[in-house]
């Protein structure tokens, strides 16, 4: 296995609220190697858009506090300059966002903007130079006739073909790390393939490193290699793929699984959910965060669990959750649906 | 651009079309009493009355009337009747200190406007926005009729800094022009500093929030090329169309009360003074003077507006 070339250790992010220490992000660790496709995967709120901007130090201001470690290349990110920060983004780091429909500047060219992340990276890219590259990525992505659409506005653009041209920009640079945002959220579901395509296809080709951030399980299934399952600022569950999916641990991975509707079974009367909603980070239950919601909570939940390998046969698959193995086996089942209700006593 | 520039204009002459029509009917038609008794001022005798009467076509057809209005305002025949004087000669006297004074004011409240308003949001919250906010509110609060006293009784006559008034023509002596118009600029400009830096503050604060300002940092732009590439060229859109509401304004009256406290005779103490003296004719030529005035700057920032948001642009070519 190669080196990792992003490595997290114990970040920690916290923002000072009128309501207090606001911890978003609690201990988050994990590394990336070159060419993986790392997802982290939770609901609005369960820190993953936060360790990703902390990443890029988008995060960093007055309020925030943040601690841990985040090195790239064994560079020590957290204690970085500001100057330095800005060197590394876009250069070394691309990352995707979200809504590509307000992720440009509506004023300014396409092939304008993606030339000017170019131009603040590289003294000596001539115009001519940042453009023609804006052609060859446009190319890249696969926006067809592109000499003549990177001279066109955003509002000229389609949303699919501004996530591509956003794509394009933020591998301007060819970076080391792409960080994508929900990249395909904001996409129709056919859009969403490709987009997904596209970045699978520039993984395997450029032995890029990416982190996928999203909600959607059908996303992480389509392209991740290893899963992060994030709950409450805390990882819950780690692993790969295959372990996540055939043999999730952790009762909040089940629920995200039990929520996914399914083409094979039959359709169900209510389509399922996870009860409740997610925390306050102000307000964190004692012990396990998802105990509230967790319907196979019991005594010992009220102490947090440590993520840890709990498989014999697994070291690299962790989670944080007090059940035995064969309990949540026995558990996570429950009329073929994976286990979103209490098992009949 | 081209096409976006022709439709504007031709926009521009409909509105100035429905400008004198309401003109015409306010001045002519809508009082209910003789229009000759009344164009002929207090002093109209008899005779004045019957003549212009005739003049003016009163008994036609109301299109008729219209009509001939229009063509004494072309053909430069509007006159004042007490003393006769050509009204159109008497404006174009009097709009070089007037522009000279609008002009002046506008580019010193833009300049400073924008300014402060831009330090406010760098750092919002912080001392200097504080002071700034301060010193915006109370530019805002302050009347020109209460600032102009002040400045006048301060500078002019206990430190004799500045000349207490009058116009001095920019060709004739270029620095007495200027300090001659050094304090009604000011006095213009004070207020116009202290809303558009509020205003330009408030969409900064607006624009740092949007997406593509995070993607510019993602990008690893520095923080000044993010604040003025990214930021503040898309804050200043709605600053573009306050400016031509209130330039337009400016020239078209806002400077009657600081023309006549700073005795600059530009148009604007020529309706003040017409209006003293009951005089209808010039304050017609005044009203259709500003209205062509507030309409033309506001084509031109339709047009200014189109080159920096290319969205306008498309429009009604798009369709």
């Amino acid at each position: 296995m190669s080196a990792p070339i992003l490595s997290v250790a114990d970040l920690r992010v916290g923002f000072a609220t009128e309501g207090g220490l606001l911890q978003a992000v609690d201990g988050v660790s994990f590394e990336l190697r070159p060419g993986e496709v790392l997802a982290i995967v939770g609901e609005s709120g369960s820190g993953k858009s936060v360790t990703a901007q902390t990443i890029m130090g988008l995060t960093r201001s007055q309020n925030s506090r943040i601690e841990g470690s985040v090195k790239l290349e064994g560079e020590e990110l957290i204690e970085a300059s500001d100057a330095t920060m800005r060197r590394l983004r876009g250069d070394r780091i691309g990352m995707v966002f979200q809504d590509p429909m307000t992720s440009f500047n509506p004023v300014y060219r396409i092939g304008n903007q993606i030339a000017e992340a170019m131009r603040a990276h590289r003294d000596d890219v001539s115009k001519q130079a940042a453009r023609a590259r804006a052609v060859e990525l446009f190319e890249a992505v696969g926006i067809p006739e592109a000499e003549r659409r990177v001279d066109d506005y955003p509002h000229e653009f389609s949303g699919g073909m501004r996530q591509r041209a956003m794509i394009a920009m933020a591998l301007a640079l060819e970076p080391e790390v792409l960080i994508a945002d929900e990249p395909t959220t904001a996409l129709d579901v056919t859009i969403q393939a490709q987009i997904l395509h596209l970045l699978e296809d520039l993984n395997r080709e450029r032995g890029l490193a990416t982190i996928l951030i999203t909600h959607d399980l059908g996303v992480v299934a389509e392209v991740a290699d290893r899963v992060l399952v994030m709950y409450g600022g805390k990882v819950v569950e780690e692993g790969t793929l295959d372990e996540i999916f055939y043999d999730p641990q952790h009762p909040y991975t089940w629920g995200l699984m039990g929520s996914l509707t399914r083409l094979d079974r039959p359709r169900p009367r209510r389509l399922p959910q996870i009860s409740g909603s997610p925390p306050s980070l102000l307000e964190l239950p004692q012990g396990c965060a998802f105990r509230p919601r967790c319907p196979h909570e019991f005594g010992k939940c009220a102490e947090v669990p440590a993520l840890e390998p709990r498989l014999e046969d697994a070291p690299s698959h962790r989670d944080r959750c007090w059940l035995t193995p064969e309990e949540k086996r026995a558990r996570r089942v429950v009329e073929g649906q994976i286990g979103l209700e209490a098992p009949a006593p | 651009m081209a096409r976006f520039i022709v439709r504007r204009l031709v926009g521009m002459v409909i509105v100035l079309f429905a400008v004198s029509v309401i003109v015409f009917l306010v001045f002519n038609v809508v009082p209910n009493s003789n229009p000759a008794q009344r164009l002929a001022g207090k002093n109209g005798t008899p005779q004045l009355v019957k003549s212009i009467e005739e003049e003016w076509g009163f008994d036609d057809s109301l299109p008729t009337q219209y009509v001939t209005m229009m063509k004494k305002v072309f053909t430069g025949e509007l006159t004042s009747y007490s003393p006769t004087l050509p009204v159109d000669e008497q404006i174009a006297e009097r709009v070089p200190a007037t522009l000279s004074l609008s002009i002046g004011a506008a580019i010193i409240w833009l300049f400073f406007g924008l300014l402060l308003g831009y330090l406010s949001a760098l750092k919002p919250g912080g001392w200097l926005d504080r002071v700034l906010t301060g010193v915006s509110i109370a530019g805002i609060s302050i009347p020109a009729f209460l600032l102009a006293p002040v400045l006048i009784y301060f500078l002019t006559y206990k430190l004799e800094i500045f000349p207490s008034g009058g116009y001095v023509p920019l060709t004739e002596e270029p620095w007495e022009w200027f300090t001659h118009l050094i304090l009604p600029w000011f006095t213009i400009a004070v207020l116009s500093i202290g809303f558009y830096s509020r205003v330009l503050r408030s969409n900064m604060l607006d624009v740092m929030n949007e997406d593509y300002v995070r993607t510019a940092r993602a990008k690893g732009l520095s923080e000044r090329l993010v604040m003025r590439r990214h930021v503040l060229r898309n804050s200043l859109i709605p600053i573009v169309t306050l400016f031509g509401l209130d330039f337009g304004a400016t020239i078209a009256g806002t400077a009657i009360i600081t023309e006549v406290l700073f005795n600059v005779n530009g148009v604007g103490s020529y309706a003040a003074e017409a209006i003293s003296k009951y005089e209808l004719p010039p304050i017609m030529g005044v009203t259709l003077y500003g209205a062509f005035f507030v309409v033309f700057v506001n084509a031109l920032v339709d047009i200014a507006y189109a080159y920096l948001d290319p969205r306008v642009r498309l429009g009604a070519s798009a369709r």
